[in-house]
């Protein structure tokens, strides 16, 4: 095998980060926008009224889980979009007629996806300031598991995107699957504070290793120990790996 | 001449079952041009898919300048650059954007030099920022040539380039083309129009309902499969063709000036000087006689008559 067409990864990135550029508007300013909200509703308006989780203020106690809930959704809808348009429109011929691998390929849609939802989250982060206290215990952990996220949950958007054959599933599953998933892995709430039964089922959700880790490195605050929240992410990133690998070898959804 | 394509026993079975290809052996040689002649649904796009990477063959193998294009793919891919059928392009980019997307895809550096001149050639440089989404069916027909050509290839596959495009961008592609040739690219195009192979190509294959029928040099086949016709001017009109002459099946033409006789000119009695005989003892007097050989449009016709239905 020769060498990796790197020049093939990077055309598509840039090709892909020129799309993004060209509709700034509603790739980014949009989940930035709707987040804030977020803030002001639950940690300004309704978090003054509640105690305090653990020792952190509730406004402040939702952050990583609110930034966790765009980055997942924007990593998937916008990795997915970007392999759907071209399967879509019929340039995909063009990938598929490529000297380029599947890794080249995925690498390409993969990187641009993360970028763009590491960006909404960082500016999504720098907003979240202007609303509640923050501290960052843990900097360097807070980026590891960030940027492992966008990484992982963009694979899993390349994923959908293969698999999706029309807009109504394009959209539908990021939206039954990834909702219930966010929305019960502890973004809002401590796993602490449910009933046992509900806290055993919670931990097969795997949003809830990425909320926690990654709350941990704000506040040293965990339902799960660190160690497993990394090890469930990385697990995770293999199996979208796994599985990309197996669609670009069978050419399932790609080649007739 | 060694071949560039070789293409050996591939059969393509679509998913539904249908068998798109049957045993499709073919061996494309260094800077010639093929012409692939068949009718809808022959299979000619199916052929590219698979030489091109885009399908997989059910059987079967393909390498292209010696490379596998399974197990080398990355050689063989390098090598290709494929104009699709359908035009394929993303509307909302610009020229220039989505011809350097094809060239950084297929792994060459930036040149903007070499870009500048393919979007000159296929008069695209005044469009280069235009977005895709603005240009006519034939412009757009020639951004998919500048993607195509972008990453240099040294062979270049042509789907079907001319259907629904005007006079003037078919004559503007026949000298891209020439030009390619010039410079020692191997081209194959797909087409159904005759007038297009007979122009352009050094061998012709004609492929019909998934096996090709055959391949052969352009002017072999036009000789030998050739029929021809006489053409004899009649001095005066004639009002029909008399009931002596009936067994020759003869047509009359020109408002009755002209008299058509097509026979085999490869068989060793040609019936002329019998018919040219018998007309005059009909009366018939002829100021002129002339051949006419037939267009390879007939011998298509009748190579895949009774094929497509
Ligand atoms: N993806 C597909 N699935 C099933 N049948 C197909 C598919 N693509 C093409 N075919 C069938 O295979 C035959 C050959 O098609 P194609 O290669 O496009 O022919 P051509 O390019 O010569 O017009 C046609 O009968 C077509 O209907
Ligand atoms: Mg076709």
């Amino acid at each position: 095998m020769t060498a990796m067409n790197l020049t093939a990864v990077k055309a598509i990135y840039v090709f892909e980060m020129k799309r993004t550029f060209r509709t700034l508007l509603q790739s980014v300013v949009a989940p930035v926008m709707s987040t804030s909200l977020y803030f002001v509703v639950f940690g300004a308006a309704i978090g003054s009224r509640i105690d305090q989780v653990e020792g952190v203020s509730y406004g402040a106690f939702i952050v990583p889980g609110l930034i966790m809930l765009t980055v997942l959704t924007q990593s998937v809808t916008n990795a997915a979009f970007g392999i759907y348009f071209p399967k879509f429109i019929g340039t995909i011929y063009e990938l598929l007629s490529a000297p380029a691998s599947f890794l080249e390929i995925t690498a390409g849609y993969v990187l641009a996806a993360a970028t763009k939802s590491f960006a909404i989250g960082l500016i999504i982060l720098g907003t979240a300031f202007f609303f509640v206290d923050l501290n960052i215990l843990h900097p360097l952990w807070m980026l590891t598991f960030f940027v492992l996220t966008c990484l992982s949950f963009s694979l899993l958007g390349f994923i959908i995107g293969i698999w999706a054959g029309n807009f109504e599933q394009l959209q539908l599953v990021p939206l039954l699957v990834l909702q219930p998933l966010i929305f019960l892995g502890g973004a809002f709430y401590s796993v602490s504070m449910l009933p046992d039964f509900w806290q055993t089922v919670t931990y097969f959700n795997p949003v809830v290793y990425l909320v926690s880790g990654f709350r941990w490195s704000f506040y040293g605050l965990a339902d799960v120990p660190i160690g497993l929240s990394l090890f469930a992410i990385l697990a995770f990133t293999g199996i979208c790996i796994g599985v990309i690998w197996l669609i670009f070898k069978t050419g399932w959804r790609l080649r007739d | 001449m060694s071949a560039i394509v070789s293409v050996k026993d591939v059969n393509k079975t679509y998913d539904g079952g249908f068998e798109a290809l049957k045993s499709v052996s073919l061996d494309i040689d260094e800077g010639e041009v093929l012409a692939l002649l068949g009718p809808n649904g022959a299979g000619k796009t199916t052929l590219i898919s698979i030489i091109c990477g885009i399908a997989t063959a059910s059987s079967g193998r393909v390498t292209v300048g010696g490379h596998d294009t399974v197990d080398a793919y990355r050689e063989a891919r390098k090598l290709i650059g494929l104009v699709p059928q359908e035009i394929n392009l993303e509307p909302f980019e610009t020229v220039m954007n989505t011809v350097s997307f094809s060239r950084g895809l297929f792994g060459k550096g930036r040149d903007d030099a070499h870009l500048e001149r393919i979007l000159r050639d296929l008069t695209l440089w005044d469009k280069k920022d235009t977005q895709i989404k603005e240009l006519s069916g034939g412009m757009k027909r020639r951004v998919l040539i500048a993607k195509a050509l972008s990453h240099e290839p040294k062979v270049l596959f042509l789907d079907e380039p001319t259907a629904g495009v005007d006079v003037e961008l078919r004559r503007d592609m026949w000298e891209t083309m020439k030009d390619l040739k010039s410079h020692g690219v191997t081209i194959i195009l797909t087409t159904h129009y005759i007038e297009e192979a007979e122009m352009m190509a050094d061998r012709i294959g004609i492929i019909a309902k998934g096996e090709i029928k055959l391949v052969r040099e352009k002017d072999a086949l036009m000789d030998e499969l050739g029929k021809k016709q006489l053409v004899i001017e009649l001095a005066e009109q004639a009002m029909g063709i008399p009931e002596s002459l009936s067994d020759y099946g003869l047509s009359l033409v020109d408002g009755g000036h002209e008299v058509i006789y097509h026979y085999d000119s490869r068989k060793e009695r040609t019936g002329i000087i019998r018919l040219l005989n018998d007309l005059q003892s009909a009366g018939l007097q002829m100021s002129d006689v002339r051949t006419e050989q037939s267009s390879l449009e007939d011998i298509f016709v009748d190579l895949t008559k009774g094929e497509a239905r």
